[in-house]
C-alpha cells in the first residue's frame, strides 16, 4: 500500500513527466470533485442497489468535510510549523458561539450568516493570537499542555456562563452585577446550549421553496456549501504552503535556531501559524453551529481536539491531501462504519453474552461507544509504525523517523542543549550522508527533482 | 474562619492525593522528558480496581461494608492494586514509548495520548459510562470538632493521610538512599552518561514507570474510597490537576510535586468553597497556564534557570 | 542592510566592535571581558582550545545569547541584546559548527529561507498572489539559483539538504547565509570534517567571497593551516579571556598561545 502511494511521486525523472504527473493529479482531482458533487444525488439509488455496503449518508459527508476543514487548519499549526496544539477545539467553539450569539434569538441579534462567518473567523483568530502570544515561546510539550488547558477552559466557560451570578461583596452594597437573587444570568445557554441558530440562507426561490436554507434539514444544499468552504480552505492552505511564509514555517519546524539565524522572526511567524490555524477552526465552527442550528458546550470537548490530531497523524502530517483523506476516512469510520458494524455484526452477540453472563456493561454494549479505543490504538500504532501517515508529502517521512531535529521546539541552543537534545543533535551531525534512515533508492543518478515538495 | 480551616483541611487531604499522582508525572518527565498522558488513566484504573475489590469484599465475600474488617481487607488490597497499576504503567512504556525513544520528542507524546484513550476505554468497558458508587467501606465518622460544635475532620481524612504520607516519605527515602534510586537520579541527569557508567537504563526507566504506576494505583484506591465513587473520566479530571501540581513544583522535583499537590488541592478546595465548584477546573487550568508562562521552571525553582 | 541609516560614519572603519563582553552561565564564566574588533573587509579568525568560549562569543554576536556585560556595535548600530533575526537584518549572517540546514527542504528552499527577510510579501499576499508577489517569488528563485551556482550547487537545487554530501552541506549553509545579504559572515569551523582538498577549496572560496562580494569574514577554526593562511588577524581566546591578538605570525610566536595549546596537549588541534 505504501509503495503504491509513493512510487509515482518518486519516479518523476524530468519536467515533462512531471507535467504528466500534474495532469494525472488534476484528472484525479476532477474525478473526486465530480463524485463529490453527484454523490448526494446518487446516494439513495446506490444504497438501494447495493445495500450490503455501508454507504455514508450525505449528512455524514458534511461532518467529514467539516473535520477536513478543521484538520487543514490544525495542519498549518502542526504540520507546517511543527507546534502541537491539543486545544484546537477551543477555536471551533469560539467560532460556533460567535455565530450563535450573532445569529439567534439568544440575544435577539440576527445578522446574516454570510457576515457572521467572517466575524467568527476573526474572533477565533484573535483568540489564537491571545493564547499564542504568551505561550509560543514554550517548548513543544508544554505548549501542548497549555493548549489543552485552554481548550478545557473555553468549554467550561461556555458551559458555566449559562448561569452566572456576580454580586458586589456585602460591604459594597451587595448589588448584583450579573444575575439576581433568583438565579444567574444566562449568557451562553449553559448545558442546554443555544437553539435555534439561524442557518445560512440564500434568498433564491425555486422548487426548494422561497430560499435555499443550508441547515441539517437540507443536507444536500449544505453539502455543497461545506464543500465550497473546504475548497476555499484547501486552496488557501496550498497557497500558504508554497509561499515564503510556508517556507518559514517549515524552517522553524526543521530547526528553530537556524531559522532565527536566517532572519526569520520565529515568534511572529509561529503566531501567524497559530492564528491562521485558529481562524479555520472558527470557520468550521461558524458552519457547524449554523448547520446544526444548535450548539452545546459539551460538543466541544477535548476528544474533538484529539480526533483532529489523529486525522492529521493518520493522513500524513503536513500533507494537504493526506489530512483531507484522513478526515473523510476517520469520520466515515466513526459515523458510518462503526455504527454499521455494530448493528450488523458486533453488538448483538456481545449483548447476548452480557445477558447470559449477567454483565450489564456487555449487555449495554454499543460498538460506537468505543470509537476512541480504536482511535487510540490507531494513534499508537501510527506513531510506532508509520509516523509520516498514510499519505505523506515527500520529506515528511524522514522527519518523523527522527532524522530531522525538529517537529519539536527545544528553546535551548548551542551549548545549552539538554543532554537529550545533545544526543539528538549528535545523531544528526555525525550521521554520514547518506543517512541510514533514508533509503538509498532515493538518490538514483537522474533523480534530483522529485523530492522537492514545493 | 472555621469554614476557612475546614476548606484548608479538605485542600490538604486532596492535595496529598494529587501529589501522589503528580509524582508519577514528575518522575517520568524527569527521566524521559515525556508528559505521560496515560498516567492519569492508570490512576483511573486504580479507582476501578478498588471498586471491584470492594465489590468482591462486600458482595462476594459478604463482609458488611460498614465493618472495620471491610476497611482493613480493602487496605490490604492496596499492594495488589499498586502492583497491578505499576505493571500496567511499565507495560505501556514497553509497548508505546520505548520504540519511540529516539524519535522526535512529540512522537512519544502523541503515542501517550493514544494510550490514554485506550486506557480510558478500558475503564469505560469495566465501569460503564456513568459514575459507579464504591461500597462505603471508609467510615465517615467525624472525629474532631470546632469550638462551635461543627465537624472539622473525621476518620476518613485521617486514613487518607495515613496512606498518602507514608508512601510519599518512602518514595523520598527510596530515591535519595537506595542504589536504584540513585540510578534513577543519574539517568534523569544524563541518560547517555549513565548508560556508559554501567547503569541499565532500560531497567531504570521500567522501574520509574513501575513506581509511578504504583503510586497512581494508591491514589486510585484513596480516591475511590474517599470520594465514594469511580468514573472512567477521572483520568482527565485528576490528570490536569496533578500535572498542574507537578509543573508548579518544578517538573522533575519530587518535593516540588508534593508541595504543588498541596497547593493545587488547597486552591481547588477554596474555590469549591468560596466561589463555585463548577469554576474550580477553570481556576486550576488558568493557574497552570499562568505558571507555565511566567514560571515554567516552577514556583520553587531556585537559580537553576539556565536549564533549557 | 535594509535597517541601516545612511548617516553613520566609522572613523576607524571597524565593522564590528565588541567592548567588555562577558557571558556568565550561573557561576560559570564562558567569556570574560573581551574587547574585539573586526575591520571592514578583513578576514579575522577566532581561535583557542576547546571550551575557550569561541562559540559562546559567536552566539553573543548573533543574538543567541545576550551578553551579561558589555556592548556590541555593528556598523555603528548597537546590537547588544538584539534577537537573532534582528541581527541578521542589520547584516550579520552565520553558519553553524554542526551544520544546521533544514534537512527536509530542498537546497533551493534552504537558500530561499535565507532570502526570507528581504521579501516583502505578507500572509494575505501569499493567499491572493498579486502580480507583485509572483514577480518577487520569481526573482527570489532566480537569486537562490544564482547563489547555488556561486557555491557550485546549481545542479543540486532540488535535492533535499539532508541528502547532500557533507562538503556540499557546508557550502549550502554558506549559500544560505549569503542569501540574507550580509556585510559580515561568521563561519563556525567551516572546514571541520573536510579532507585537505575540500579544505583548500573552501579556503579559496572564502577569499573569493571577500574579493568578489566585498564581505567581511569572521572565522572560528581549529585547522591552524587554514587560520594562518587566510587570516588578516587572529584573536586567541583561552578560558574565556583574550590572551593574544595580532597577525598570524605574531600570534604564532606568542608564548601564551603556545602554552595555551601545548600546555593542554595538541589534541584540540585538527
Amino acid at each position: 500500500m505504501t509503495e503504491a502511494v509513493r512510487a509515482p511521486r518518486r519516479s518523476i525523472p524530468n519536467p515533462l513527466a512531471g507535467m504528466e504527473e500534474r495532469r494525472r493529479q488534476t484528472v484525479i482531482l476532477l474525478i473526486v470533485v465530480a463524485l463529490a458533487l453527484i454523490y448526494p444525488l446518487i446516494y439513495r439509488p446506490l444504497s438501494n442497489a447495493i445495500p450490503a455496503v455501508p454507504w455514508p449518508g450525505t449528512a455524514v459527508l458534511v461532518v467529514c468535510a467539516t473535520f477536513a476543514i478543521l484538520a487543514l487548519g490544525l495542519n498549518i499549526v502542526m504540520g507546517f510549523a511543527g507546534l502541537l496544539d491539543l486545544g484546537y477545539v477551543a477555536f471551533y467553539a469560539i467560532g460556533a458561539y460567535t455565530t450563535a450569539f450573532l445569529a439567534s434569538s439568544h440575544f435577539g441579534i440576527h445578522i446574516s450568516w454570510w457576515i457572521v462567518l467572517w466575524i467568527a473567523v476573526a474572533a477565533a483568530a484573535i483568540f489564537g493570537v491571545m493564547l499564542g502570544a504568551p505561550t509560543l515561546k514554550l517548548r513543544g510539550d508544554y505548549l501542548a499542555i497549555v493548549t489543552l488547558g485552554f481548550g478545557e477552559i473555553v468549554r467550561l466557560v461556555f458551559r458555566n456562563l449559562g448561569d452566572i451570578t456576580i454580586a458586589l461583596p456585602a460591604f459594597l452594597g451587595g448589588a448584583y452585577l450579573l444575575g439576581s437573587a433568583e438565579g444567574g444570568a444566562n449568557l451562553t445557554g449553559g448545558n442546554v446550549g443555544i437553539n435555534p441558530i439561524d442557518p445560512p440562507i440564500i434568498p433564491i426561490p425555486g422548487p426548494w421553496g422561497a430560499s435555499i436554507v443550508f441547515s441539517n434539514q437540507n443536507v444536500i444544499a449544505s453539502w455543497y456549501l461545506v464543500l465550497a468552504l473546504l475548497a476555499i480552505t484547501f486552496f488557501i492552505c496550498r497557497r500558504l504552503r508554497d509561499s515564503k511564509l510556508g517556507r518559514a514555517w517549515m524552517a522553524i519546524r526543521e530547526d528553530e535556531t537556524a531559522a532565527a539565524a536566517m532572519g526569520i522572526n520565529t515568534v511572529t511567524t509561529k503566531l501567524l501559524a497559530f492564528s491562521l490555524g485558529a481562524s479555520f477552526s472558527g470557520f468550521a465552527g461558524a458552519f457547524t453551529g449554523a448547520y446544526n442550528t444548535a450548539i452545546f458546550a459539551e460538543t466541544f470537548s477535548y476528544n474533538v481536539s484529539i480526533l483532529v490530531v489523529i486525522i492529521i497523524i493518520v493522513g500524513g502530517i503536513g500533507s494537504l491531501r493526506g489530512v483531507v483523506i484522513g478526515a473523510f476516512a476517520l469520520l466515515y469510520v466513526d459515523r458510518t462504519l462503526l455504527p454499521w458494524l455494530g448493528d450488523h455484526i458486533v453488538n448483538e452477540p456481545i449483548h447476548n453474552l452480557g445477558v447470559a453472563t449477567g454483565q450489564q456493561v456487555l449487555a449495554d454494549f454499543k460498538l460506537t461507544t468505543y470509537n476512541y479505543l480504536l482511535f487510540g490504538i490507531v494513534l499508537v500504532i501510527m506513531m510506532i509504525r508509520r509516523p509520516e501517515g498514510l499519505f505523506p508529502d515527500a520529506g515528511a517521512k524522514a522527519e518523523m523517523h527522527g532524522v530531522g531535529i525538529a517537529a519539536e521546539v527545544t528553546g535551548a541552543t548551542g551549548d545549552e542543549l539538554t543532554a537529550l537534545g545533545e544526543l539528538e543533535e549528535v545523531d544528526l551531525d555525525d550521521a554520514p550522508i547518506p543517512d541510514p534512515n533514508a533509503p538509498p533508492p532515493e538518490q538514483p543518478p537522474t533523480a534530483t527533482g522529485p523530492e522537492a515538495a514545493t | 474562619m472555621e469554614e476557612l480551616v475546614k476548606a484548608l483541611t479538605i485542600g490538604v487531604t486532596n492535595g496529598l492525593i494529587i501529589a501522589l499522582i503528580a509524582i508519577g508525572y514528575t518522575l517520568v518527565y524527569g527521566i524521559l522528558e515525556l508528559i505521560n498522558f496515560a498516567h492519569a488513566d492508570v490512576f483511573m484504573l486504580g479507582t476501578a480496581f478498588t471498586y471491584f475489590a470492594t465489590e468482591l469484599i462486600v458482595r462476594g465475600i459478604g463482609i458488611p461494608a460498614s465493618s472495620t474488617l471491610a476497611l482493613v481487607v480493602t487496605l490490604m488490597a492496596l499492594p495488589i492494586i499498586m502492583l497491578m497499576t505499576a505493571t500496567i504503567n511499565a507495560s505501556i512504556e514497553r509497548l508505546a514509548y520505548r520504540p519511540l525513544r529516539n524519535a522526535p520528542r512529540l512522537a512519544p507524546l502523541i503515542s501517550a495520548i493514544g494510550m490514554s484513550f485506550v486506557l480510558q476505554n478500558v475503564g469505560l468497558l469495566l465501569l460503564g459510562p456513568s459514575q459507579k458508587a464504591v461500597e462505603p467501606v471508609l467510615p465517615r465518622t467525624d472525629l474532631v470538632f470546632f469550638p462551635s460544635g461543627a465537624a472539622w475532620f473525621g476518620v476518613d481524612e485521617i486514613i487518607v493521610l495515613g496512606v498518602t504520607i507514608p508512601l510519599l516519605l518512602t518514595l523520598r527515602w527510596f530515591v535519595a538512599n537506595t542504589r536504584q534510586g540513585k540510578a534513577m537520579r543519574a539517568t534523569a541527569q544524563d541518560r547517555e552518561a549513565s548508560g556508559l557508567m554501567g547503569i541499565d537504563v532500560n531497567r531504570t526507566i521500567s522501574l520509574t514507570f513501575l513506581i509511578a504506576g504504583g503510586l497512581a494505583g494508591a491514589a486510585g484506591l484513596v480516591v475511590a474510597l474517599y470520594y465514594g465513587q469511580t468514573f472512567f473520566q477521572y483520568g482527565l479530571q485528576f490528570g490536569l490537576l496533578s500535572f498542574t501540581a507537578a509543573v508548579m513544583g518544578g517538573i522533575g522535583n519530587l518535593t516540588g510535586a508534593t508541595l504543588g499537590g498541596l497547593f493545587v488541592g488547597i486552591v481547588a478546595a477554596m474555590s469549591d468553597r468560596f466561589i463555585e465548584a463548577k469554576w474550580t477546573s477553570v481556576i486550576v487550568f488558568s493557574l497552570l497556564i499562568l505558571v507555565l508562562i511566567f514560571r515554567p521552571t516552577g514556583l520553587l525553582a531556585e537559580a537553576q534557570t539556565e536549564r533549557a | 542592510m535594509t535597517a541601516m541609516p545612511a548617516a553613520t560614519r566609522e572613523p576607524a572603519d571597524d565593522l564590528l566592535v565588541a567592548t567588555g563582553c562577558t557571558k556568565r552561565f550561573g557561576g560559570l564564566i564562558a567569556v570574560s571581558d573581551v574587547d574585539f574588533t573586526i575591520p571592514r573587509g578583513s578576514i579575522v579568525s577566532l581561535i583557542g582550545p576547546n571550551g575557550a568560549g569561541k562559540t559562546t562569543f559567536f552566539n553573543m554576536i548573533t543574538g543567541l545569547y545576550v551578553p551579561t556585560e558589555g556592548r556590541i556595535t555593528f556598523d555603528g548600530i548597537d546590537i547588544t541584546g538584539d534577537k537573532p533575526h534582528e541581527v541578521v537584518r542589520v547584516g550579520i549572517a552565520r553558519t553553524f559548527q554542526n551544520i544546521r540546514l533544514f534537512g527536509n527542504m530542498s537546497a533551493e528552499s534552504n537558500v530561499l529561507v535565507g532570502l526570507h527577510h528581504r521579501l516583502k510579501g505578507r500572509w494575505f499576499g501569499a493567499i491572493l498572489k498579486p502580480p507583485s508577489i509572483i514577480r518577487e517569488e520569481e526573482e527570489a528563485h532566480a537569486r537562490a539559483r544564482e547563489l547555488l551556482d556561486l557555491v557550485g550547487l546549481g545542479r543540486r537545487k532540488d535535492t533535499l539538504a539532508r541528502n547532500l554530501p557533507y562538503g556540499d552541506q557546508r557550502r549550502l549553509e554558506i549559500a544560505r547565509a549569503l542569501a540574507t545579504g550580509p556585510k559580515l559572515l561568521l563561519l563556525d569551523e567551516p572546514t571541520a570534517g573536510m579532507n585537505p582538498e575540500e579544505t583548500r577549496r573552501l579556503t579559496d572560496f572564502v577569499r573569493e567571497l571577500r574579493t568578489r562580494l566585498g564581505l567581511t569574514v569572521l572565522l572560528i577554526e581549529h585547522d591552524m593551516k587554514v587560520v594562518m593562511g587566510i587570516s588578516d588577524r587572529v584573536t586567541v581566546l583561552d578560558h574565556g579571556e583574550k590572551i593574544a591578538e595580532g597577525s598570524p605570525a605574531e600570534v604564532r610566536a606568542d608564548p601564551r598561545v603556545v602554552e595555551a595549546y601545548l600546555g593542554r596537549g595538541a589534541a584540540s588541534e585538527g
